[in-house]
């Protein structure tokens, strides 16, 4: 619970929801020697969650689970899989829910279709309001005996 | 004894509230200008009894009151008087009341400051934004009282959450709950005029300053913390696309598209129905913002069922106002015809298409903040929606909107023809691309985010210099100087502001584009080099600070022979809460920061220490203090400063330029 109630709290304050340790992420005991391959790794532990953290990639995470991870994608990558392939082995293990970036598949559709379909049908609907708006004839508003004495003023200044 | 007393006056606030909310309602409706008359006096009172309430637990704060729950919980003796201070909105309780004491204080501005209002519209407002009052007031009082005792008090407290004792940190949410609030003020004239069933360039004008000033105390807001986070979290991210982070971001969105909006509103009487739809939204998201962050039900959908109270308490707030004001705006909203004719390229169809891109990718970032919990619910997929998502579908949309800004901006009302813009942009185009160009030759590494993000930027920059220059007419140099200084502020706002945008957009490409790190585990006196930059690691020392113990790593940069700093990272360990912290070390610089972390000792000897190279990092949060000056500027312009009503007779001789 009190976890709980400190989660709340460093929730009310923005960035701060990213539980934040003393020593981050990729320790030096970690990285592989040859630097084509590490980047790889450190590309690929982007696009992997931290299961038990709150939004951060297992790059990013300090976390024990986040270690193994990063671990086993190193491993993988070692094999001389492709990225896709390690990230097929990590999610076949732990789910959809470790892809920071979820697929287009079934209803994520929806979730990738959102943008653009909105975008279209907001500037469908812009177009025919401008159309409408364009071809409106201008309202006839005829100036007041005030409004006349102020506009010979302006124009006589 | 005083806790007791600040328990008291937030009752008796809720009173005053309610008599706020219901009787100018009822006076504006019958037309009795005696209950009209009530609304201003009642907001003075509200504000008045919400900030001796605070003030008391200010108070608890300040003198170690543990007999109180909140200060026991958020607090410690040793704990500097800074954090003492912030301590009051660092909790739940203590937030909520300072939300409820900015909704009191815009409240009581909109009656100080609100006597060119015809009456009967600042009647409703008033009411409106008591029932505001109303809502929020009774949600601390019924469900998270900050003023609850502990009947045997313990000596010392449980220390504020180390993350939060922090001068970035302190200040981040005052920010943006004005920004919140601020827009409150928005929806409250929005929903007056939907009752009132009228909409004028009168009500445009008095709507903007509160929509304005609510957009730059977001953008100071939200800078705070993605800075915050920069030099914090210790790997320099600035933006994670966090559930919390978007809940601010949404608002700012739609404060952008709403300020935006009301100008066409103001100067040409069009697009009235959309703009009283954007306050709405804008403050609807404001409040799904509080409820996403308040009832935790995005990070873990059990959270919300440990505590359902609250976060029922926020969705019924968020049912009621925005269910309750889009109902009246669907009976409503016909009766706001428009009177501005317009063609089809002109000022006001940029402002749309403004419009639109701002709306659809505050939508976006709204449908990936709830993905997972829909995706949960509905299709029994647990899934997660992360930084790389946004990426792809939110930055297409501020490309293009970067793209058509500086053309937009400069067409003029009514109709227009894109050629004759085009032309003054020319010089600017070409200047783009070629800063592009250089960007693209210089960088090691070929991505595109760089030099494209450059185009954009310098696009955005210069684009708004040939607006402003452009402004000043034709003739002789010195004509045009001496008419550029006379431009009105309101001109010098929209410059200013749009470059501020620019700046950050070239900011966040080169930084994400080109960063660099390094991390290995280096002995003291060991030097290595990274990007060109030879860092050495001198001395590791431990020392107590007033409520921590800390970690120091001292270490000099050095290039080409010649220092160029001294740092020294921290890594800190607060034994209350036994919670460690990284305080990064950072060199700051126009064109890069050195940012060095220093991380655990090694088994084999050694330190772990971090390394990053942070090109033009500091672009970004320049560029959004550059727009939120922009803002401020806007709204120091002076026919806001004139009341609407009364702005014809104090109409100089000479006249102000016609927009």
């Amino acid at each position: 619970m009190r976890k709980l109630l400190l989660a709340t709290v460093v929730a009310l304050f923005g960035a701060a929801a990213l539980a934040p340790h003393a020593a981050r992420a990729v320790n030096p005991d970690e990285v592989l020697a040859d630097p084509g391959l590490e980047s790889r790794a450190r590309e690929i532990s982007a696009g992997l969650r931290c299961v038990v953290c709150r939004g951060e990639n297992i790059d990013e995470s300090n976390a024990g689970i986040a270690r193994d991870l990063r671990l086993l994608v190193r491993e993988r990558v070692l094999e001389g899989d492709s990225n896709d392939e390690v990230l097929d082995f990590v999610v076949e293990r732990y789910g959809e829910y470790v892809l920071m970036k979820p697929t287009t598949g079934g209803a994520n559709l929806l979730l990738w279709g959102a943008g653009p379909v909105l975008f279209l049908l907001a500037a469908g609907g812009a177009a025919l309001y401008l159309r409408r708006r364009a071809a409106a004839p201008e309202p006839a508003v005829a100036l007041s005996d005030e409004e006349k004495t102020r506009l010979d003023e302006l124009m006589r200044g | 004894m005083i806790t007791e007393l600040g328990h008291f006056a937030l009752i008796l606030a809720l009173g005053v509230a309610i008599v706020q909310m219901i009787v100018p309602l009822i006076g504006a409706w019958k037309g009795w200008a005696g209950w009209m008359a009530v609304a201003a006096p009642a907001a003075s009172l509200q504000f008045a009894f919400i900030a001796a309430s605070f003030a008391a637990l200010t108070w608890a704060f300040v003198t170690d009151d543990f007999s109180l729950h909140l200060v026991w919980a958020n607090s410690h003796t040793l704990q500097p008087m800074l954090y003492k201070f912030s301590g009051v909105w660092g909790n739940h309780e203590g937030s909520m009341l300072l939300w409820v004491l900015i909704v009191a204080l815009f409240g009581a501005m909109a009656a100080w400051f609100g006597g060119g209002l015809p009456p009967s519209l600042k009647a409703r407002v008033l009411s409106v934004q008591a029932a505001i009052g109303v809502a929020f007031l009774g949600f601390i009082i019924f469900t998270s009282n900050p003023f609850l005792r502990i009947a045997f008090p313990p000596f010392d407290g449980q220390d504020l959450n180390p993350l939060l004792q922090d001068p970035g940190l302190a200040f981040h949410p005052p920010f943006l709950y004005l920004g919140y609030v601020g827009l409150s003020m928005a929806f409250s004239f929005a929903v007056a005029a939907l009752i009132e069933g009228k909409v004028d360039a009168a009500w445009a004008r008095w709507v903007r300053p509160w929509t304005l000033a609510a957009w730059v105390f977001l953008t100071i807001g939200i800078g705070l913390g993605s800075w915050w986070a920069y030099y914090e979290l210790g790997w320099g991210g600035f933006w994670f696309w966090d559930p919390v982070e978007n809940a601010s971001f949404m608002p700012w969105l739609f404060a952008a598209a709403l300020l935006h909006s009301a100008i066409v509103v103001e100067k040409r009487e069009a697009l009235k129905s959309w703009t009283i739809l954007l306050a709405i939204l804008a403050f609807g998201f404001s409040l799904i913002g509080t409820f996403l962050v308040r009832s935790g039900i995005i990070t873990s959908v059990h959270a919300f069922a440990t505590d359902p109270t609250r976060g029922v308490y926020i969705l019924m707030i968020l049912a009621v106002f925005t269910g309750g004001a889009l109902t009246l705006f669907a009976a409503r909203a016909q009766a706001m015809e428009a009177k501005g004719v317009f063609g089809v390229v002109s000022r006001e169809s940029a402002l749309v298409l403004n419009n639109i891109l701002l709306a659809v990718s505050a939508f976006v970032v709204f449908i990936g903040t709830v993905w997972p919990l829909v995706a949960e619910m509905l299709f029994d997929r647990k899934l997660s929606v992360g930084a790389p998502f946004f990426e792809a579908a939110f930055t297409p949309f501020m490309v293009v909107l970067s793209v058509v800004l500086p053309i937009g901006a400069m067409l003029p009302w009514k109709r227009a023809r894109i050629g004759r813009v085009v032309k003054p942009l020319l010089p600017a185009l070409v200047l783009a691309v070629l800063v592009a160009l250089l960007a693209w030759t210089l960088q090691t590494s070929k991505t595109m985010l760089g030099p494209v993000g450059f185009l954009l930027g310098t696009w955005l920059v210069s684009g708004a210099l040939v607006d402003l220059l452009s402004r000043t007419g034709r003739g002789p140099l010195g004509g045009r100087v001496s008419r550029l200084r006379r431009l009105p502020r309101a001109d010098w706002g929209k410059f200013t502001a749009h470059t501020g945008f620019g700046v950050t957009v070239a900011g966040i490409a080169g930084l994400m584009a080109w960063q660099t790190e390094d991390i290995r585990v280096a002995q003291i006196g060991e030097t290595f080099e990274v990007s060109g930059y030879a860092v050495t690691l001198t001395d590791v020392t431990r020392e107590q600070g007033p409520n921590y113990v800390t970690t120091f790593g001292h270490m000099d940069v050095h290039k080409d022979g010649e220092l160029v700093a001294s740092l020294s990272p921290e890594k800190r360990v607060y034994p209350v809460q036994a919670m460690p912290t990284t305080e990064a070390a950072i060199a700051n610089g126009f064109w890069r920061d050195i940012y060095l972390v220093i991380g655990d000792p090694q088994t084999g000897g050694g330190w772990a220490v971090r390394t990053f190279i942070k090109p033009f990092a500091n672009w970004i949060w320049g560029g959004t203090i550059i727009m939120a000056l922009g803002g401020l500027l806007s709204l120091s312009d002076r026919r806001y400063r004139v009341a609407a009503g009364a702005a014809r007779a104090q109409l100089e001789p000479k006249g102000v330029p016609a927009e």
